[in-house]
């Protein structure tokens, strides 16, 4: 254990994989955005090498200006943005799931890289662990 | 839920003691919780207090310890952004204790 403490400490030489989160569904219905957003937070904390992936209703868990005071639910598109401060920087949106509800880039609350559907599907098959919401 | 009383009005808490509703919070209730975590709170302890207070409300979330210690560093200075600095002001634990006395909700990703 205390070898353990003493590599995390130093940095860390433990098995490092690469983690995608799929986030497919819209923010707020359903827990799943929220829930997979903790996930990720707390994934933070053991030093893997994370990313998020935001598909078909998904990209709407990023849009700029949302107001939930209607729907008396917290809004938590801010926190995408303390992402960057937990080091999980690796943000993908595939392009289709964008066109087909009209946004773009300039919709989102966040720096993102958009992938079209081959090059999302490359990116998965890279992936040590794919978990999906 | 437990209710815990402060200069004659009554707060709801969790369980652990965490507020209950962030808007509910004010110094009184932050000097209150600060004794039940033996903390005497000082200047540099409500800088991090405030400054907990400010993150939660750009980003929604209690920062877990290791965000916590970058983002002060980066505001207040490398000489208040580490770990011997921050748990020196909070024993058992800068973003629990802090967060707790700041009125935020336990942190996410707190192990």
């Amino acid at each position: 254990m205390s070898d353990m403490m003493d590599d995390m400490d130093e940095g860390g030489e433990g098995v490092v994989k690469k983690f995608m989160f799929v986030n497919r569904k819209a923010p707020h219905g359903t827990i799943y955005a929220l829930e997979g957003l903790e996930v990720v937070l707390i994934s933070a904390a053991f030093d893997q090498d994370v990313s998020m992936v935001f598909v078909d209703d998904g990209v709407y868990e990023l849009i700029k200006g949302v107001n939930t005071k209607g729907i008396e639910v917290k809004d938590f598109s801010k926190t995408y943005r303390a992402l960057e401060g937990y080091d999980i920087e690796k943000l993908y949106v595939e392009k289709a799931s964008m066109d087909a509800r009209g946004l773009t880039e300039d919709d989102l609350i966040v720096d993102v890289t958009v992938l079209d559907s081959a090059e999302m599907a490359n990116l998965m098959a890279e992936q040590d662990v794919v978990i999906s919401y | 839920m437990p209710m815990v009383e402060v200069a004659g009005k009554s707060f709801e808490v969790d369980e652990e003691g965490y507020l209950t509703n962030l808007n509910d919070w004010n110094q009184d209730i932050a000097e209150y919780l600060a004794k039940e975590e033996k903390v005497e709170m000082t200047e540099s302890h409500w800088d991090v207090v405030n400054f907990l207070r400010e993150y939660y409300d750009e980003y929604q979330i209690a920062p877990a310890v290791r965000v916590l210690t970058k983002a002060v560093a980066k505001k207040l200075g490398p000489e208040k952004g580490n770990n011997k600095y921050l748990y020196e002001l909070f024993p058992y634990g800068p973003a629990k204790q802090a967060c707790k006395i700041a009125g935020l909700p336990k942190p996410t990703g707190c192990i």
